[in-house]
């Protein structure tokens, strides 16, 4: 119960900074709109071609904008020492990942959120459908969980703002293959059983990384 | 309160401690004094926990931050020329975010408590960016205090402020000595650390190389034999 409190301090924590700044929302909503807008007008997709790219764009934005929301969340930490004053604290290492990756996890949605109806409007695909929204949540939940992890480590080095895509990426690519395979799929009309194999690496990717985030996060921030 | 033996820490082939025994008793207060790079900050990050030695034991309060991490870190408050607080956030939410992560029952008190001591209860819904250097380092002592620790390690506090910000500090930290609170400050400044600390050890290349009681310190001198011990 309190390593539960303790994770939903830290969310809390990130939420209130954030309504105080509102940095990082802007700049993930700014450069999601600008990237839709973009691949909309620049590839002018209609029909079975829409249908085909929109999982690629969706995800190819979501992952870039996720990525400046994440850097944004650890330099936060970092600014003032304030990953110090986490680490002094009598809580579990593992319970300040859970609570960073989830704030994370919330700024990505609200993106999404905004970002889903947009889409579909503009590429005229049925995103808004549960089985898109729920292949959308496994995927955001395993790349913010990565995200938070590599960003711990990219905050320390010089070049952070270089060194989380370079990172992120590679390690994110199975959730992101399967996210935009299961999510074209089902943009094709298949059902969620037929695209079971790609959902089920979603949840054993989530689930991986999570397990190794919540053992190894306590050595990445403390050196 | 504090005992260290044998503290070793290398970062790659340098070593910024180099074999520091320390004792510390319950109610002490002891000023480490020595030079830029002779180890004072990579010892009180030892000792706070934030950072693993090479080698070496280290027991806060007769327990092993190895293996009882989190009780060890209940003990402690941990006070540096940076502010661990968020500036994005106005000084209550700093403050109750901190009470929350220490489990305090009696946290919304505390922190009206606190913001009191320290002068901050009229600024309690301005964000912290907006305070001056002297504001924001009272609200960090506030935070160091919160959870009532017996044990404090001060990293170099007196950074930043002005003469009298300095003097309240020095007031305050005189007050929680005498009510029986440990203290481990670290200072490159020699007046200030005889001033504060009852015992004061000079730490020069990674080692301890002088321990003496304050009385047994006359100022002239000491200064004179600082300056030939740190080269």
């Amino acid at each position: 119960m309190r390593f539960i409190r303790k994770v939903f301090a830290i969310v809390a924590k990130d939420v209130a900074a954030e309504l105080h700044t509102r940095e990082i929302l802007s700049a993930m909503l700014v450069f999601s709109l600008l990237a839709l807008f973009v691949f909309s007008f620049a590839l002018d997709l209609r029909g079975a071609m829409a249908r085909a790219a929109a999982p690629g764009v969706l995800w190819a934005t979501a992952a870039f904008a996720g990525i400046l929301g994440l850097s944004r969340s650890l330099a936060r930490e970092q600014q003032t020492g304030c990953i110090d004053g986490l680490l002094l604290a009598p809580v579990d290492r593992s319970a300040i990942f859970f609570g960073k990756a989830l704030g994370n996890l919330i700024f990505m949605v609200v993106i999404e959120v905004a970002l889903l109806p947009l889409f579909s409007a503009l590429f005229d695909v049925p995103l808004l459908q549960p089985e898109v929204l729920a292949v959308t949540a496994l995927g955001t939940v395993g790349y913010a969980a990565a995200g938070t992890l590599l960003a711990a480590i990219a905050v320390n080095t010089r070049a952070r703002e270089v060194m989380l895509p370079v990172l992120l990426l590679p390690l994110a690519f199975p959730a992101l293959i399967a996210a935009v395979q299961a999510t074209g799929e089902l943009l094709e009309g298949s059902t969620l059983a037929d695209v079971g194999g790609w959902v089920r690496l979603l949840v054993v990717y989530d689930l991986l990384i999570l397990a190794v985030s919540m053992l190894t996060f306590g050595y990445v921030v403390e050196e | 309160m504090i005992e260290a033996h044998g503290l070793i820490k290398s970062f790659g082939p340098r070593a910024a401690l180099d074999g520091v025994d320390l004792t510390v008793e319950r109610g002490e207060c002891v000023t480490v004094v020595g030079p830029n790079g002779a180890g004072k900050t990579t010892l009180l990050r030892i000792l706070a926990t934030l950072t693993r030695p090479t080698s070496g034991t280290v027991r806060i309060g007769g327990l092993d931050p190895n293996r009882t991490g989190s009780e060890v870190r209940r003990l402690i408050g941990f006070l540096s020329h940076r502010t661990l607080l968020y500036e994005d956030m106005t000084a209550e939410q700093n403050l109750r975010f901190y009470a929350r992560m220490y489990d305090l029952e009696d946290g919304p008190a505390r922190v009206d408590e606190l913001l009191g001591q320290v002068g901050l209860a009229d600024r309690r819904h301005d964000l912290v960016r907006t305070f001056s250097r002297g504001m924001q380092q009272r609200l960090a002592v506030a935070r160091a205090l919160l959870h009532r620790p017996p044990l404090l390690l001060l990293d170099e506090p007196y950074t930043g402020l002005d003469p009298q910000a300095s003097r309240s500090l020095t007031d305050l930290l005189t007050g929680l000595a005498g009510e029986g609170c440990t203290i481990l400050l670290t200072t490159h400044d020699l007046d200030q650390g005889l001033a504060v600390g009852q015992r004061v050890v000079v730490l020069a290349r990674g080692r301890v190389v002088y321990d003496e009681r304050r009385e047994a310190i006359g100022a002239e001198g000491f200064v004179e034999m600082y300056h030939r011990l740190t080269g």
